[in-house]
C-alpha cells in the first residue's frame, strides 16, 4: 500500500494526465453510443468533472473539488490557473486578426454591458430576498458578476463574511451553469461564429465557464470567447466597488 | 525545435500577464486586467507575422499546437477542481442570483452580436 501511495503522490501530475485521459475516452464513447454524437464528448467529460468535484468537496470538506483527494492532487495543478491560462492562450494560435477586428467594438461593449447587467440582476435578487444594506446588495450583485469580483468588492467596501460567502456561491453557480448550459442554448442564441463568441465571452465573463462552455459547444470558438472573457473580471473589480456601489447607495 | 514554440507561447503569456497586472495597478484594481487576453493578442500577432515564421511553423509550431490540443483535458481537470459543494450549499439566494444572471446574459448574446450582412 505504501508503495502505491508513494508512486501516486510523487507523480501526481502524471497521474492526473492518465485519469483525465481515461475520463475523456469514456466520455467520447458515451457521447457516441448513448447520444449518437448529439451531446459533445467534452460536455460529458466536463459534467463528469463537476460531479466528481461535488463528490470530492462533500467527502473531504475542502474547497478544491476532487483535487483535495490525496491520490488526485495532480488534478489541482493540471486544472489550476497557470496551465489553464497557458492552454487558453495557445488556442489563439491560428486565429485571424480580421475576425477579431470584425467584433472589436461589439466585444468591448459586451464586457461593460455584461458586468453591469449581471450586477443589476444579482443586486435585484438580493433586494428580493430582503436585503436593504447597500454594502450587502453591492457584494451579492458583484458575486453575480464573477466569484472573484464578489469577494474583492466585499473586502473593499467592508461586507460581512457571510455575505462574501454568498457572493462567491452566486458566482460559482453562474460559472457552473455557463459550463453546462452553453451547449444547450448555443443554437438558440446564434453562438456559431467568432463574432457572437466574442460577444458571448464579454457578456458571461466567467473565464472557467466560458472556457468549458465553448469547448463543449465548438472548440474553434474558444479563443474568441476567451479573449473578451479575460477582461471581464478586471472590469468588474473596477466598476463594482466604485460606480456601481455608489449607484446602489443612491437607491438605498 | 518543439521548445522554441513552447518558449514563444510562454513569453506571450508572461508578457501579457505583466501588462495585465500593471494595468490593474494603474487602475487601482486588485485583479489582473485582461492579461490572458493581451497574451492571446500577442500570439495572434506573432503567428500572423513573417518575422517569427521560423518559431511558428513546422516542428516549433507543434510546440504551440500541443498545448492548444491539451486545452479540453485541462478544462476537464479545471471542472473537477471547482468548489461545486460550496455552490450547492450557497442556498436559494446564491442559486437564484447565479441562474438569473446567466439567463439574462444568454438572452443578450444575439442582441449585441453585430448583424451578418450577407443574409
Amino acid at each position: 500500500m505504501d508503495v502505491i501511495e508513494t508512486v501516486f503522490l510523487r507523480n501526481n501530475l502524471v497521474v492526473a494526465f492518465a485519469v483525465v485521459g481515461v475520463v475523456l475516452w469514456l466520455s467520447y464513447v458515451l457521447a457516441e453510443k448513448l447520444t449518437a454524437g448529439r451531446i459533445h464528448g467534452s460536455a460529458i467529460a466536463i459534467a463528469i468533472g463537476l460531479l466528481a468535484a461535488w463528490w470530492g468537496g462533500e467527502t473531504t470538506g475542502g474547497s478544491r473539488g476532487v483535487a483535495d483527494i490525496t491520490f488526485l492532487g495532480g488534478i489541482g495543478l493540471m486544472g489550476g490557473g497557470m496551465l489553464r491560462d497557458f492552454a487558453i492562450v495557445a488556442t489563439a494560435f491560428g486565429v485571424h486578426l480580421d475576425e477579431l477586428k470584425k467584433a472589436g467594438f461589439a466585444g468591448i461593449f459586451s464586457i461593460i454591458t455584461g458586468v453591469v447587467v449581471s450586477f443589476i440582476v444579482g443586486a435585484a435578487v438580493a433586494v428580493l430576498f430582503g436585503y436593504t444594506d447597500p454594502v450587502a446588495i453591492t457584494t451579492i450583485g458583484a458575486g453575480a458578476v464573477t466569484y472573484i469580483v464578489g469577494p474583492v468588492t466585499g473586502d473593499a467596501i467592508g461586507a460581512s463574511d457571510a455575505v462574501i460567502t454568498l457572493s462567491v456561491a452566486a458566482g460559482l453557480v453562474k460559472s457552473i451553469l455557463v459550463m453546462i448550459g452553453t451547449p444547450m442554448v448555443a443554437s438558440a442564441i446564434g453562438l456559431n461564429n467568432p463574432q457572437s463568441a466574442m460577444v458571448f465571452g464579454g457578456l458571461m465573463g466567467t473565464t472557467s465557464g466560458v472556457a468549458a462552455g465553448l469547448a463543449a459547444t465548438d472548440p474553434k470558438l474558444v479563443p474568441y470567447g476567451a479573449m473578451t472573457a479575460t477582461f471581464y473580471t478586471g472590469v468588474g473589480c473596477l466598476l463594482a466597488p466604485s460606480i456601481l456601489y455608489f449607484a446602489v447607495q443612491a437607491f438605498f | 525545435m518543439i521548445i522554441y514554440g513552447v518558449a514563444l507561447l510562454s513569453v506571450c503569456l508572461v508578457v501579457g500577464m505583466l501588462l495585465g497586472e500593471a494595468l490593474g495597478v494603474m487602475l487601482g484594481v486588485e485583479a489582473n486586467v485582461g492579461g490572458v487576453g493581451i497574451a492571446m493578442l500577442f500570439l495572434v500577432l506573432v503567428s500572423n507575422s513573417d518575422t517569427f515564421k521560423s518559431l511558428t511553423t513546422g516542428v516549433s509550431g507543434d510546440g504551440i499546437r500541443f498545448w492548444s490540443g491539451m486545452y479540453i483535458p485541462i478544462v476537464v481537470a479545471m471542472a473537477a477542481r471547482q468548489n461545486v459543494a460550496a455552490a450547492v450549499e450557497g442556498g436559494f439566494l446564491a442559486l437564484t442570483a447565479g441562474i438569473a444572471a446567466v439567463v439574462v446574459s444568454f438572452a443578450l448574446v444575439p442582441v449585441l452580436t453585430p448583424q451578418n450582412r450577407q443574409d
